[in-house]
């Protein structure tokens, strides 16, 4: 970034308006779910769902049809493997282990059947954002938005059942039924982030902004505001530095996405080595360990 | 191995110490020939039990004699093998208003951005579905329920920094939300110290003596609450009995429950039985 041609800077900044659209709202929307995926320790799925993703996007390509549809057509089948057969942590993480490098296989096995540019094949794992033409957006952005508003409508019985899945279930909240939503509109998101920052590194939008956010709120307010805050700002400040020299976007996300995380790490022991945490009396703080 | 009930199950008896039933008032709670079976094996059959407005009865009985699946019947998430469970009159459904849950203490998942007041809030209306904005009403009513259970010093700590006794206070504030004609506890004083078993375990108490709440306790140590039971039901080996503690907790009951000889001791106000077969000695420790 030294010594940038600002006329130039400003005239690329045009080209990628579409780029930067789209990074912007997925940095939202995955700082969004990115909360739940932390609650339901998710984070492992988030992958597996990825590179079946990638599996798909590739198989897309050999095939000639939307890239997109390829990429949602594998996350979602991912996901309905993981939410079906993984309903227990332990079953879901060895059946992640499985599926992942099975999808991973396939989709170089496909990529190695095109007989396209190269360059579009990397793209799938490694992102190629600048890529992103009005149709794509268009989509990028409704799936987008469906996924936004999905967990804004089940946002307590969902927090609910991620937190105390036996009580939640008590007090009549379909556990069953959230969690093949939410794995649906995880799937849908991931499929998305796969077009941008590709399958290898969705978990820089996915997990690190709400991990960041996590390390310096309890508040269920202030967490998803700070981790879509923190998604943003990864997204749109990787392509805005991006642009300006020759490397590719995905390492500027995930080095501020990993950034933003470890001021937060930094942050979070100023705050619990200053005052003490609270105010206990003594009898309670003997018992409390 | 006849899966009878050894001792018929007997209706409460009028209890001086306790608001107990009124004079006729209809049971929260009736189990009508319940039986649970899991394949060849019968955990209980032919359970009768009534239970009636600010009634406390404890579920006791050893691990896997099917006290969480009973307690699982009346929140309507198990289906008996026979039988019926009528809350309020009406077969048991899930996500009945009328009934609270209190469950084990267990820890909470480090990702989790929820603060005391948070897991309060989510009994309010945690069920609700829409854009996730609480109203003054809500916000009034969790401070009303914190208040209730002494919980207001630490509402708004982070869940997963908060001690296990602390934490079941909110859970018991949590199930008082819909302000509930029965109370289902699965073990919610298991890993608590004495301190916080008292205080727990009062709080229920408190909650049944002012609002005629019924409680069903399962546990498998009778003793933090021995002061506040009506009646005991004792699951075990197939088996079960229903009554007074003092007349349940004595050698010669559980001698003919288990088939076996069992001695029940009484020391210093608590209960310790021993001698139960496969080690389900749960009235106390055991030296």
């Amino acid at each position: 970034m030294i010594g940038v041609d600002w006329p130039t800077y400003v005239q690329l900044l045009g080209l990628v308006q579409n780029s930067i659209i789209a990074a912007a709202v997925l940095g939202v929307v995955g700082g969004l779910i990115g909360v739940f995926v932390m609650q339901r320790d998710m984070a492992f799925a988030v992958h597996g769902i990825s590179e079946l993703s990638f599996a798909g996007a590739a198989a897309a390509l050999l095939l000639g049809v939307n890239v997109v549809a390829g990429s949602i057509v594998g996350s979602l089948v991912a996901a309905a493997i993981i939410g079906v057969l993984g309903a227990r942590a332990r079953d879901r993480n060895s059946i992640i282990g499985v599926l992942m490098p099975f999808g991973l296989g396939l989709g170089i096995l496909f990529l190695a059947l095109y007989p396209g540019r190269s360059g579009n094949k990397f793209g799938l794992l490694t992102g190629q954002i600048i890529s992103v033409d009005l149709p794509q957006l268009g989509l990028l952005l409704g799936i987008s938005a469906l996924v936004l508003v999905s967990l804004l409508v089940i946002w307590r019985p969902l927090t609910f059942d991620s937190l105390d899945p036996e009580v939640a279930s008590a007090r009549g909240v379909p556990g069953r039924a959230l969690s093949i939503v939410f794995m649906t509109l995880l799937g849908l998101t991931v499929a998305v982030s796969v077009q941008v920052i590709g399958a290898l590194l969705v978990l820089a939008l996915l997990v690190t902004p709400a991990a960041a956010a996590l390390r310096v709120s309890a508040s269920p307010v202030l967490v998803p505001v700070l981790s879509m805050l923190f998604g943003l700002v990864s997204a749109v400040g990787g392509i805005l530095l991006a642009i300006g020299g020759s490397l590719p976007i995905s390492p500027y996300i995930t080095t501020i996405s990993f950034a933003i995380y470890v001021v937060c790490r930094l942050l979070e022991r100023r705050v619990k080595s200053g005052a003490s945490r609270r105010p206990r009396t003594p009898a309670l703080a003997e018992v409390a360990r | 191995m006849t899966p009878e009930p050894t001792t018929a199950p007997t209706p409460a008896p009028a209890r001086s110490r306790s608001p107990g039933p009124a004079a006729h008032p209809a049971p929260v709670l009736s189990i009508r020939g319940g039986a649970l079976r899991f394949g060849p094996r019968t955990l209980w059959s032919g359970l009768d039990l009534d239970v009636h407005p600010g009634e406390f009865i404890a579920v006791l009985g050893a691990n896997g004699t099917g006290k969480t699946s009973l307690l699982k019947a009346m929140l309507g998430e198990q289906r008996l093998s026979a039988g019926e469970v009528l809350v309020d009159g009406h077969p048991a459904h899930r996500g009945h208003r009328g009934i609270g849950y209190i469950p084990q203490q267990k820890i909470v998942a480090p990702g989790t951005p929820l603060r005391g007041r948070d897991l309060v809030m989510l009994g309010v209306n945690g069920r609700r579905y829409g854009p996730p904005i609480t109203s003054r009403a809500d916000r009034e009513k969790v401070d009303a329920l914190l208040a209730a259970v002494g919980a207001t010093d630490y509402a708004d700590q982070p869940l997963g920094s908060l001690s296990g006794g602390e934490q079941q206070r909110l859970r018991v504030a949590q199930s008082l939300a819909d302000d509930p004609a029965l109370l289902l506890c699965d073990e919610p004083l298991m890993s608590l110290d004495l301190h916080h078993q008292r205080g727990v375990s009062e709080l229920i108490d408190a909650r049944r003596r002012d609002h005629a709440t019924a409680v069903v306790f399962v546990t498998h140590d009778v003793n933090p609450v021995l002061g506040m039971v009506d009646r005991v039901l004792y699951l075990a080996h197939g088996r079960f009995t229903i009554g007074a503690p003092d007349e349940v907790l004595r050698s010669e009951v559980l001698s003919q429950l288990y088939g076996t000889p069992v001695d029940v001791f009484h020391s210093h106000g608590r209960i310790v039985v021993v001698g139960a077969p496969d080690g389900d000695h749960h009235h106390g420790v055991v030296a």
